[in-house]
């Protein structure tokens, strides 16, 4: 908006190529805001690859209803995980969907606290994917215990017959405190800022129960400016609540393993580093979710290649944290003096599973470098692909953090070789099935891109006269 | 108001006396109040800022989205929100600590590694998180209480093009009936004067 006013005010013009895209493609209203959103929803026909998509995660998911009853009946020796690898699919999984989810509450609460607006128009599915990546990460704390119905006096602090209270003094009991609180956090994060959007769904719907649900789901908002200014510290406030919530959870996830004394575990890095490659693999995930979104939706306007961009920096920047971490571990290990560090990681990278550490490199810091360029950040396809190496990439970070350190310990005597089974991989498949699936319905039944903060950022939308 | 001067305990009995006026007061006549509605964001805050130096006082702005001009020509920045989420926030803190104190430190004391049940610092991370969760639903329920939701019903739905205009693109006034200023003809009168798209009743 400000630039055309710049050389208005007698300031050199700027060079076209640095100004920056509007955020909304020129030419939307108000109006067309509304229409183009809402009819992503019940308004419209259901699209067929909707349909055919849904069909490919409904199966998915179902692998995952198999695998749970098959765990429940037999126990959790189906799956792979045995001295001397005591963690496996289920812990790396866990990590993995739970730091999907943390570029949901960067882009809905840091970047609001930042007053980046480009977060405007992605938060709301940002968010949505967060909620689904947690219930996702959920699956494997809860069916790893075995019999899930009998593990709750150890997990949460409630009196129960046994007069037995949970040991605050361990990093495990954090993780449910933390993954929990942020589980529901981010529910009510997503649900507040949905009202509104709500409110209009239910203005327009044509269909009575739609507009009974919708008129519920939205508790009677009206559009008052009195409760718009409620609306907006609270939302304002969850984010400043968010923002801390978010760096503890994969902070306290990293406790797990730094607060244990094991080579390969036991380093104060690990918190960054964690938290980083949460938001590095949560934006791939976010991109690999927008761009056939935008593309099915067609959706160019709203989520502009600006948007894409910002989101490939934020993927660069990341992803060299994380590259620092890395090389931080091999300088530890080597200045640490320390001889189980030292094999640990000369192990890590020719032992066994050396090629896991290769393509992570792979996956985690070659490919994103790319991103370098800008032709690489502004092509939608490119930064699908790239997305897909560092979901595949950090995957094998928390392959590599959790198998490597363990199966090859202090005593030789203990060595071991870690497999996973197949009911780990139909697990794992099915948990991406019910990602899917929730993110699928959540496209077709919500609001996926916010009506209401779409029109904030629009040209005018405070109005001329001001204070 | 009664800021300038000092609250004291006469000007807080007429308050109450006020009030209980109001309570006792027959309910207004049909009539809720009078809407104006506005085709876009400049007309609407200028109505805003006129209705307001008129001496209107009972006034609601509606928009399709927060508009912090016209929160802050209908003087609506005053929010009870944050200190609910204080509120919330302090009473988590301690909840979240005093259960593991007590359960760790009273109720059943165990003998981990000689280290002390009192371990102020393994408590941080549970009292951190108990802290966000409940000043978070502080800033939810909070918000939903003050805003008075869920309300299944409420007058300014009665005029049909606001239902289809307030969530999508128009911007709306309403003063309502209750104002001291409020005269059914001569507020209609000063609200066409505002460049609006219409002017109507709304039933209560």
């Amino acid at each position: 908006m400000a630039n055309s006013q710049t050389s208005a005010a007698g300031l050199p013009a700027m060079d076209p190529k640095y100004v920056p895209l509007p955020l909304v493609a020129p030419g939307h209203t108000l109006d067309s805001v509304t229409q183009k959103i809402s009819h992503m929803t019940m308004e419209k026909e259901t699209p067929r690859a909707w349909w055919l998509s849904f069909l490919i995660a409904g199966a998915m998911a179902s692998g995952l209803g198999v695998a749970i009853l098959g765990l429940l009946f037999v126990g959790i020796g189906l799956w792979g995980p045995n001295v001397p690898v005591g963690w496996g699919m289920d812990i790396i999984n866990f990590v993995w969907w739970i730091g999907i989810g943390h570029a949901g509450t960067l882009i809905s609460a840091i970047l609001l606290l930042f007053k980046q607006k480009w977060r405007n128009s992605i938060n709301r599915f940002a968010e949505a994917m967060t909620l689904c990546a947690v219930l996702c990460a959920l699956q494997y704390p809860l069916f790893h215990t075995g019999r899930p119905w009998l593990a709750f006096y150890w997990l949460l602090p409630y009196p129960n017959t046994m007069g037995l209270w949970p040991n605050f003094r361990s990093p495990l009991i954090w993780d449910v405190f933390a993954v929990s609180t942020y589980g529901i956090v981010s529910l009510i994060f997503w649900y507040v800022g949905m009202i509104p959007d709500l409110g209009t769904l239910r203005d327009r719907s044509k269909n009575k129960f739609f507009k009974v649900i919708y008129g519920m789901l939205s508790m009677g908002w009206r559009n008052s400016a009195r409760h718009w200014s409620n609306y907006e510290k609270a939302y304002l406030l969850l984010a400043g609540l968010s923002t801390p919530l978010v760096l503890s959870v994969h902070t306290v996830v990293s406790f797990d393993f730094a607060v244990s004394i094991n080579p390969g575990w036991h380093a104060t890095i690990f918190p960054p580093y964690f938290v980083a490659g949460a938001v590095f693999a949560g934006f791939a995930m976010v991109l690999n979710l927008a761009v056939p979104l935008r593309w099915l939706y067609r959706l160019e306007d709203l989520i502009t290649i600006r948007h894409l961009e910002n989101m490939g920096k934020v993927m660069l920047a990341t992803g060299l944290i994380v590259a620092y971490g890395y090389f931080m571990e091999l300088f530890m290990a080597w200045y640490s003096g320390n001889f189980f560090e030292q094999f640990m990681m000369k192990n890590r990278i020719t032992g066994p599973y050396g090629w896991s550490y290769a393509l992570l490199i792979l996956c985690n810091v070659i490919v994103p470098s790319t991103l370098w360029w800008k032709k690489a950040r502004t092509s939608p396809i490119w930064l699908f692909i790239v997305s897909l190496f560092v979901g595949v990439g950090m995957w094998l970070e928390r392959f590599v953090i959790i198998v490597t350190s363990l199966y090859r310990n202090f005593m030789p005597s203990t060595w071991g070789y870690y497999k996973a089974t197949q009911f780990d991989w139909m697990f794992f498949i099915g948990t991406g099935g019910l990602f899917l699936s929730l993110m699928l319905l959540f496209v077709r039944f919500l609001p996926a891109i916010p009506m209401s903060e779409v029109k904030m950022i629009l040209p005018g939308a405070e109005g001329r006269v001001r204070r | 108001m009664s800021g300038h001067h000092g609250y004291t305990i006469s000007r807080l009995i007429h308050d109450l006396k006020a009030a209980v006026a109001w309570a006792q007061a027959p309910a207004p006549q049909g009539v809720y109040g009078l809407m104006a509605e506005f085709a876009n964001a400049d007309d609407v805050v200028t109505a805003a800022r006129q209705v307001r130096q008129a001496g209107y006082s009972k006034v609601d702005g509606y928009s399709p989205y927060p508009m912090e001009s016209l929160i802050h020509e209908l003087d609506q920045h005053h929010s009870w929100v944050p200190t609910i989420v204080l509120g919330g926030g302090v009473t988590g803190f301690l909840a979240g600590y005093g259960l593991q104190y007590w359960s760790s430190v009273i109720e059943y004391p165990m003998n981990i590694g000689g280290r002390p049940f009192h371990a102020w610092v393994s408590f941080i991370p549970p009292a951190f998180e108990t802290t966000v969760l409940f000043a978070s639903f502080g800033a939810v329920l909070g918000m939903l209480a003050v805003n008075g939701f869920p309300r299944p019903y409420h007058p300014v739905f009665n005029v049909e093009e606001f239902t289809k205009g307030a969530s999508n693109d128009k911007f709306y006034l309403v003063i309502e009936a209750t104002d001291p200023k409020f005269d059914a003809h001569k507020t209609a009168d000063f609200l066409q004067t505002l460049r609006p798209t219409f002017v109507k009743e709304v039933a209560a």
